[in-house]
């Protein structure tokens, strides 16, 4: 379960957040979640909170935490045409939407502009985990 | 905020030394070295890894004779061993396809592949570096605590680009275990006059061995080739001497 890595991560960069800043406890973090990277949202959130059960201040069982999706927009760098991930997703196999989930960047090797077939595209939105916020006091 | 860089730092403390071959130019047989130095390591022993951050020209599954290398899912990436070598690289999740990238998609891809592989317990972590003073050499200067290995060959181009490799090394505060000439023909050259300018050691020259294309892609024919004999005598020693 890679997401475990991930939720590993957030609470990580959440601890040092607070040393920064001087913060006691972290109350929540707010986390948006790319759809190119296709991360489970159960099995993250369980793992999350898995993970604070086992903290003590400043990240603990009371850290609240919220994801939000985040649409995957691509855009081509020649034609500049923009697109939607989802509208790709459909022709991939899995074994390809796999390798995207460990690093989204392997999309350049199997998606192509479906305006000009370029694969030299920019992930604009929605390409991964990101902390939108840490809130504490 | 993004989350990866913080996570980066608990990846890698099991790994004692981190060894990246680099040298600026492309073609001097970085990618080969450091495949063969993982393999001599490996067999004296030592726990070790090999990194390919070689994007856009990886060819160390090629030289290894790597097949299936997707790595497994548990808690993040466990990478395949390969001949005692556990191995990481853009190829294991690219099939082979031609997978172009631009500056921001190789710092990205980098730093998730940092985030998420579960080296364990390493004594090395061999990088194989692309050419330039690109990214991926400002990303490794940044992300981890490297040693580089700063490769030559005989040629004056290979050597005035290593100097400004060297003088970027230095700027960075990064650690260099020394100047290796690969492709030596034994004649005295400027590689030498190099480390000497820069106070570092030389660690030595690599005779061209010709029959090394021919073990390419069998780790254990390249074990036995004259070119992993000469990596064992004076890369792994210079290591294990550190």
């Amino acid at each position: 379960m890679h997401e475990w890595a991930l939720a590993e991560a957030v609470i990580s960069t959440a601890v040092e957040f607070a040393e920064k800043t001087g913060f006691e406890h972290i109350t929540e973090i707010e986390i948006s979640i790319g759809e190119l990277q296709q991360i489970e949202e159960d099995p993250f959130l369980f793992a999350l909170e898995e993970m604070l059960k086992e903290k003590s201040k400043p990240v603990d069982k009371n850290t609240k935490i919220t994801l939000e999706k985040e649409n995957a927009i691509l855009k081509c760098k020649s034609c500049k045409h923009e697109w939607d991930y989802l509208n790709a997703l459909n022709e991939l196999d899995e074994e390809k939407v796999e390798s995207i989930h460990f690093v989204p960047e392997v999309s350049h090797a199997f998606i192509k502009c479906p305006k000009c077939n370029s694969p030299d595209f920019e992930i604009t939105n929605g390409r991964g985990v990101w902390i939108n916020n840490i809130i504490g006091k | 905020m993004d989350p990866r860089p913080g996570i980066i730092k608990e990846r890698l403390k099991s790994i004692k030394q981190t060894i990246a071959v680099s040298g600026g130019k492309g073609g001097i047989g970085k990618s080969v070295t450091s495949t063969v130095l993982s393999l001599v390591l490996a067999d004296a022993g030592y726990k070790t890894g090999l990194l390919d951050l070689d994007f856009c020209g990886a060819s160390t599954q090629t030289i290894l004779g790597a097949k299936n290398t997707f790595p497994k899912e548990e808690n993040g990436a466990v990478p395949i061993t390969i001949n005692g070598v556990k191995f990481m690289s853009i190829t294991c999740f690219t099939q082979e396809t031609a997978t172009p990238m631009r500056g921001t998609d190789i710092t990205n891809a980098i730093t998730e592949l940092l985030a998420i592989t579960l080296w364990g317990d390493l004594d090395f972590l061999v990088i194989d570096m692309p050419p330039g003073l690109g990214d991926t050499l400002l990303d490794t200067i940044n992300l981890m605590k490297s040693n580089f290995l700063v490769m030559t060959t005989p040629s004056k181009t290979t050597v005035e680009i290593a100097k400004k490799h060297i003088e970027v090394l230095r700027q960075s505060n990064a650690q260099i275990i020394g100047v290796l000439e690969n492709m030596s023909r034994g004649e005295p050259s400027a590689s030498r006059e190099l480390a000497e300018k820069f106070d570092i050691p030389f660690i030595g020259q690599i005779n061209f061995d010709p029959k090394l294309e021919d073990a390419v892609g069998n780790a254990e024919k390249l074990l036995e080739t004259r070119f992993a004999k000469e990596i064992k005598s004076r890369v792994a020693k210079t290591l294990k001497s550190l």
